[in-house]
């Protein structure tokens, strides 16, 4: 997991580098949860580029940092989200409440 | 009628999380041989990951317990069975309702039948309070490769 914070912005980067499943959002979880209440970010971006699969794990946790976020007043929003991710974000509805910048073909 | 394909696999393996990524990734490799897209691939390596993690999760509830994955590949159809011993589901129905969960708490999203469902063909579940949980999916891997139309074509002819 990459992290980049650009303080002029106030934007939290957060890349993951790993297939996302049950196993791996404990982790990702823990780290990103503490980035986030570290930089106190207006905007979190999730960078998907390296993530090749994801299942609904994955859903539960884009909305619990979308909860933490927002309750801490950012926003949330996703980059280079692959075909098959998409086709689950969208599937659970998520895509409507966070945003998809990009999705990759 | 000759059968096309016929071909049959069994894996079992500990209730530990990162035998996720094993049994997903297994199962796929056995699927590849009828030829699926990566869409196909995709979508089964999703179904069998949500499967184990449900084993895993509801089934064990984090317990050591045995996971078994029989995979059969029936003519252009692949059919998954994953199943486990452990608590069983009460509701049936109401555990493959789209969005609800047993365990909030572990920010579970109860997408997890939904996703089997909508991936694969059909979704069987099987299950037993105190003894456990089968879950059977099937899905048809559309023939794409010319050459495994043809072979079709001379099965059909010949019986």
């Amino acid at each position: 997991m990459n992290i980049e914070y650009d303080n002029k912005d106030k934007l939290l980067v957060i890349k993951i580098d790993e297939e996302i499943d049950h196993h791996a959002v404990e982790k990702i979880r823990r780290r990103a949860d503490y980035e986030i209440q570290r930089y106190m970010p207006k905007r979190v971006v999730f960078d998907f580029d390296n993530v090749s699969f994801m299942d609904s794990s994955g859903i539960g946790m884009v909305v619990g940092r979308y909860k933490l976020i927002s309750m801490l007043g950012g926003e949330l929003s996703m980059i280079n989200v692959k075909e098959n991710l998409y086709k689950i974000l969208k599937m659970s509805g998520i895509s409507k409440i966070i945003p998809i910048q990009e999705v990759k073909i | 009628m000759k059968d096309l394909y016929e071909n049959e696999m069994k894996l079992e393996f500990l209730s530990k999380s990162n035998n996720e990524a094993f049994a997903r990734i297994t199962v796929a490799a056995f699927a590849a041989q009828l030829d699926p897209t990566i869409e196909e691939l995709a979508d089964i390596k999703t179904a069998v990951s949500e499967a184990v993690t449900n084993c895993i999760i509801h089934g064990y509830e984090d317990r050591e317990g045995i996971i078994k994955i029989r995979t059969k590949i029936f003519r252009d159809t692949i059919i998954i069975e994953i199943s486990d011993t452990g608590n069983g589901i009460e509701n049936i129905d109401k555990a493959r309702e789209p969005l609800y969960t047993s365990k909030p708490n572990l920010e579970r999203s109860g997408m997890g039948f939904t996703i089997m469902e909508s991936f694969m063909d059909d979704v069987k579940v099987e299950s037993i309070l105190g003894l456990g949980t089968k879950v059977t999916m099937t899905k048809k891997i559309k023939l794409l490769n010319k050459e495994k139309e043809e072979e079709l074509k001379d099965s059909l002819l010949f019986t």
